[in-house]
């Protein structure tokens, strides 16, 4: 009988879990690198034409590059702004025509590898946070208008901050594994069976409209499942919950009219009958981007997202004795908030209406509003704290605003609020804690 | 469009007792009056200082520093965020025309000294500190120049301390040259304590209002401030 030596046995295990790791290393290099062909060292063409500056300006608002791009009080496109996320900041660069800071020295063939591929001029690995698992969708020709768009800025030297972020999040090779897990570069696709319309709001949905960055719950290391989902999800480090467009309890738009949804990313609100307004981060995506599209490109985007397959149970299908209970637990709940009903009628019911019937093209409706019925209440507080206005838009040029009330109202008063119109005039949702509010009033 | 929903605002009053909405920008910047006062007051021991009745200028870019960042006040850059250059003018100019009563002063609590140096810096300056006097650019009467140059009294003393403090730490800024964070910058922290007891316990006269022109020509550059035509 034989027996391996230890020392050995040993040399051999380690050998083993070397060559496991460079195996790894290698399929993770290699998932990092496939599919992407090394830029073309010259592919200055003819200059841009006018025509082709427009078209990029065009798409970059469809992007809205320039709502990161752009620091407050800013020079456009000359980067700044940072990024929270759970793993620390990230600072949008410079995207502006400047040669040491911004892009003077890239190449169209260049942007599009950042891109399609995420990856920087000089081969950096490029966070997420920079939404090129949307982006990678893009087609070249379109990636082209928009370099050449950003090359007619003026230049602005303005250095790139460098990101914040913890270890080990800081470092490319984390970044490489993230990438093999979770990022595929991908090819618009269009849907044969589908309509060309429905084809266009796909591409520029799930492409540069980028709507799943924050409509789409992220996992652990803060990656959304596909572009495809839509289902909602807590906007990391903000708080403020980005309701899904598959569900009819949150913002789904099955029943709603295609131009009723063109209407409300055109000008921020729709002045029917309940009306709605978009508040928060979605203030922002209609202020800088959905108000300047064309009326083709907002109905083809109504038209992809009226046609989003429903996650969630039907309402009507629940029945109608747990129906009544729940109307009738809620009734019960409103009537014994004293203190809810009073702060109401203190603060709120002047606009908002003494039965939460709100005022069409000024204030939106409580009654019956999904907004206030989703389950989680970091919208509403956000909105009850740091009041709001919606986006000045062409169609909704001077809004109403609300005040906040976050120096006048204690957590326990907002939570007595809040469950007082959650459960009024036909609201069924669940009551709201101190300890909840006191959570998203730390929120950024 | 604008017919269409008042319309829809009379259909709902047959219904519910709707809300007695105005198609007026004070209708729209009730999300200002919720902390400034009802009229754009503030009361006499508020933070909030008052806005009504200063001139437009002035506060238009009060509106673009708190959208832009050059002052930093979380509630206020967030209610910003999403306005225009055209709307945050018009609802400059809207506080900008309204005469409302003034709040009575506050008492002074300091010492005679330190309210004499107050006096002093507010009427004449410092000359071994290179200060101009306040009354070079707010005017005489203290009641601020159109278009861009504030009044100093009717104001709350804790506003006034915070104020010259954020631009003497460099939290606050206006547009450059910031002719302001020069002055506080040169103003000892018993200065400033000086300066708001003494300007805080003025009292407004009835139907007071800013100077139509500045007295002479600023004593140093200041941004944002249009020189009027003497």
């Amino acid at each position: 009988m034989t027996t391996m030596k230890p020392t050995r046995a040993l040399v051999r295990g380690a050998l083993a879990v070397l060559g496991l790791a460079a195996l790894l290393l290698a399929l993770v290099a290699w998932l990092n690198l496939r599919g992407e062909d090394p830029p073309a060292p010259d592919d200055a063409g003819a200059p841009a034409s006018a025509e082709q500056i427009a078209r990029g300006a065009y798409l970059a608002r469809a992007g809205n590059c320039m709502g990161c791009h752009t620091e407050r009080g800013g020079a456009p496109y000359a980067g700044g702004r940072g990024v929270p996320t759970p793993f620390g900041t990230v600072f949008a660069p410079n995207l502006t025509p400047d040669p040491s800071s911004g892009l003077g020295r890239w190449s169209a063939a260049e942007f599009w590898r950042a891109l399609h591929n995420g990856r920087a001029r000089d081969g950096r690995l490029l966070y997420p946070a920079f939404p090129y698992p949307n982006y990678t969708r893009v087609t070249r020709a379109d990636s082209d208008v928009i370099f050449a768009y950003l090359r007619s800025l003026p230049a602005v030297a303005q250095a790139n901050r460098a990101h914040t972020l913890q270890f080990p999040f800081d470092q490319q090779a984390a970044l490489a594994v993230w990438r093999a897990l979770y990022f595929r570069p991908a090819q618009p696709e269009a849907d044969a069976s589908r309509s060309p319309e429905w084809n266009r709001g796909a591409y520029l949905v799930e492409g540069l409209g980028h709507c799943n960055a924050c409509h789409a719950s992220r996992n652990a290391l803060g990656a959304s499942a596909s572009t495809l989902d839509l289902a909602g999800g807590l906007i990391p480090v903000q708080n403020w919950y980005a309701p899904s467009l598959a569900s009819k309890q949150e913002a789904g738009m099955a029943d709603w009219d295609v131009a009723q949804i063109v209407e409300l990313l055109k000008t921020g609100v729709t002045p029917g009958r309940a009306m709605v307004s978009v508040s928060g981060p979605m203030g922002e995506v209609v202020g800088g981007s959905t108000q300047h599209l064309s009326e083709a490109d907002l109905r083809a985007m109504a038209v992809y997202l009226q046609a989003l397959p429903q996650t969630a149970a039907d309402p009507a299908a629940t029945s109608a004795s747990a129906v009544a209970e729940a109307a009738s637990a809620a009734r019960a709940r409103a009537a014994a908030n004293r203190t809810g009903a009073k702060l109401y009628d203190q603060h709120c019911a002047a606009c908002h209406g003494d039965q939460g019937e709100g005022v069409a093209g000024a204030y939106p409706a409580l009654a019956g509003s999904r907004a206030v019925a989703l389950d989680t209440p970091a919208n509403l507080v956000h909105l009850v704290l740091e009041g709001g206005f919606p986006p000045v838009t062409g169609g909704n040029p001077r809004p109403y605003g609300m005040p906040p009330f976050a120096t006048v109202l204690s957590n326990d008063e907002v939570a007595q609020l809040l469950s007082y119109l959650r459960s009024s005039w036909g609201n069924t949702a669940t009551p709201v804690s101190a300890l909840e509010v006191s959570r998203y009033r730390g929120a950024k | 469009m604008r017919a269409f929903w008042l319309g829809l605002v009379v259909l709902a009053g047959g219904v519910h007792a709707a809300p007695a909405v105005e198609d007026t920008t004070a209708q729209r910047v009730l999300a200002c009056t919720g902390c400034h006062g009802p009229q754009g007051r503030a009361a006499s021991d508020g933070y909030y200082p008052r806005i009504a009745g200063k001139p437009a200028g002035y506060l238009f870019n009060q509106l673009l520093s708190f959208r832009d960042g050059r002052r930093q006040y979380t509630l206020m850059a967030n209610l910003l965020a999403p306005l225009t250059d055209d709307y945050l003018r018009e609802i400059a100019a809207h506080f900008a025309q309204l005469e409302l009563p003034y709040p009575p002063p506050q008492p002074a609590s300091a010492d005679v000294d330190a309210l004499t140096r107050g006096e002093t810096l507010v009427t004449k300056g410092d000359a071994a500190l290179r200060l101009p006097a306040c009354i070079q650019c707010h005017g005489a009467a203290l009641m601020g120049v159109a278009p861009s140059v504030p009044a100093l009294i009717g104001m709350p003393r804790d506003y006034l301390n915070a104020q010259l403090g954020a631009w003497r730490t460099g939290s606050r800024h206006a547009l450059p040259p910031d002719c302001m964070a020069e002055v506080a910058k040169k103003l000892a922290p018993s200065d400033i304590s000086a300066l708001s007891q003494w300007l805080a316990a003025q009292t407004v006269p009835a139907g007071a209002k800013p100077a139509a022109s500045l007295p002479a020509a600023l004593p140093l550059p200041c941004g944002g401030v249009a020189e009027s035509p003497r």
